[in-house]
């Protein structure tokens, strides 16, 4: 594997291997000193064309804490706002013989695009409403750890499916390993046809909720025009808010979860997000694992 | 049981004359150690792991003194990362106690270019400042790339580069036994 552009691509095996060899990681931001040597004289630059606070710090925490160089270039500051193409961009970062580019970006596809024009390797931290495969990966993760398995589980996925790179690369995921997904949303933010991906649609949050094991909620797009598709905020926490009355219709053991930013009222209420079912900032701990691992499997041995 | 490319041309050692080295290694890390606190032995991943579990059982059934014990994996700290075939298996490593000021003997089944050992004396000062660091091996098979060499040692073997040493645990292969042979 050279390449981390989707979850689509990979197949069972691969996603295991990446999960088991996180375990490994994990124990290593539990060090006092956390930092291991492996990728020693790497190079990566972090490419976020989109703002992010924890993808981008997840990556940079996991990329130093495995002591390699790293890079961060925003758009803001960059020759993009200049006028140069990101083509012109990625072949002048090349010339500087970075072994990685982690890129972030608003246009679906950048990531393959890059891929093919660069020789590192390149790492899809989101792009557009496509793919963000290491929040998939995260996320697998911590249901794995809580429920100790991934095949079998019912997982709920609530919210703006439509615009969620982050339900497209959970549901190329869960329906790999073996889990029910059940997608829940108001109409207009279901894309037709998704039933093709291996996934249930119902349009009611509560018939999703029901004895799943997981329930994860998902944020209104708003940077991608989602405010659109429905009436207003209020009126769509109404029927789609994760509160308790929602929730107790779920599995007594059941998680809950959230890839953030959170809008508290309006996807999921405080006391649900602050509760003791709730593993969205354990989520965003075993983050830096996985990609600790994702790092690892890419830049080692003859891949590098 | 045979071990994946490997003519084995000879038996070193068989299960009874493992049993009486280990043995012998016992007394004298109990020698070296017995009167200090603190003590801890750590078995580098993965068959140094049985190994220091044999050492630990039997210093307990000798000495009343309390021994820690600890796992470590050297896949992250390995010199030939960008080398070899694929990313190594990493492992957990394990070590429950306070590396600072603890004497730990390190211990591996066969002590060959050091650079094992190197690797995994790197990792234990990530955890901490050790009092100090020994090194066990159950076999020394020579050709050292570096200068270390182990404080305590079950068997020297004269070898060439060529053949290779594969140690056989109950533990992890079903018997005990040491083998050279062609790879």
């Amino acid at each position: 594997m050279k390449h981390l552009l989707g979850i689509e691509s990979l197949n069972r095996d691969q996603i295991m291997q990446i999960l088991e060899t996180a375990v490994s990681f994990e124990e290593i931001n539990q060090r006092q000193i956390k930092k291991v040597p492996t990728l020693k004289g790497i190079s990566v630059i972090n490419f976020f064309a989109e703002p992010s606070t924890r993808t981008r710090m997840s990556f940079e925490v996991a990329e130093k804490r495995l002591s390699a160089d790293t890079y961060n270039i925003a758009v803001a500051g960059s020759a993009i706002t200049k006028g140069e193409t990101l083509a012109d961009t990625a072949l002048n970062l090349q010339a500087m013989a970075p072994d990685c580019l982690v890129i972030r970006h608003a246009v679906s596809g950048t990531p393959h695009m890059l891929a093919q024009i660069m020789n590192c390797s390149v790492i899809n931290a989101g792009d557009g409403f496509h793919e963000h495969p290491t929040q998939a990966l995260l996320d697998a993760y911590t249901i794995k750890k809580r429920k100790g398995r991934l095949d079998g589980l019912k997982v709920a996925l609530i919210g703006d499916i439509a615009h969620s790179r982050v339900a497209r690369s959970n549901i190329h995921l869960l329906t790999k390993t073996g889990s029910q997904v059940v997608l829940a949303g108001p109409a207009t933010m279901i894309p037709r046809g998704v039933e093709k991906l291996g996934v249930t649609v119902t349009y009611d949050p509560k018939e999703a909720v029901k004895e799943a094991d997981v329930v994860m909620m998902l944020r209104i797009q708003e940077e991608r025009e989602s405010g659109l598709m429905y009436p207003d905020r209020r009126e769509y926490a109404r029927f789609f808010c994760l509160d308790e009355k929602l929730l107790s219709l779920a599995r007594p053991d059941a998680i809950v979860m959230h890839p953030g930013p959170a809008n508290r009222g309006v996807e999921i209420e405080d006391d649900i997000m602050d509760g003791d079912r709730s593993v969205i900032l354990e989520q965003v701990a075993n983050g830096v694992a996985v990609r600790m691992a994702v790092l690892y499997l890419l830049l080692g041995g003859s891949n590098a | 049981m045979k071990r994946k490319g490997l003519r084995i041309t000879k038996v070193v050692m068989n299960a009874e004359e493992m049993e009486k080295t280990i043995n012998r290694m016992v007394h004298e890390i109990i020698e070296r150690v017995g009167a200090k606190k603190n003590v801890a032995i750590v078995g580098i991943r993965t068959r140094g792991v049985p190994l220091a579990e044999r050492i630990i059982r039997k210093i307990a059934e000798i000495e009343k003194i309390n021994i820690s014990s600890g796992t470590i994996d050297i896949a992250l700290y390995r010199d030939d990362f960008f080398k070899s075939l694929a990313s190594p298996e990493v492992g957990p490593s394990n070590l429950n106690f306070d590396v600072d000021n603890a004497h730990i003997v390190l211990v591996d089944d066969v002590a060959y270019t050091g650079r094992t050992v190197r690797a995994a004396i790197d990792a234990l000062m990530d955890y901490g400042r050790p009092a100090s660091i020994m090194y066990a091996a159950l076999i020394d098979r020579g050709h050292r790339e570096l200068p270390i060499q182990p404080d305590f040692v079950g068997k020297s073997v004269q070898t060439t580069e060529n053949e290779a040493v594969a140690v056989y645990l109950a533990e992890t292969d079903g018997e005990d036994k040491v083998v050279i042979g062609e790879k």
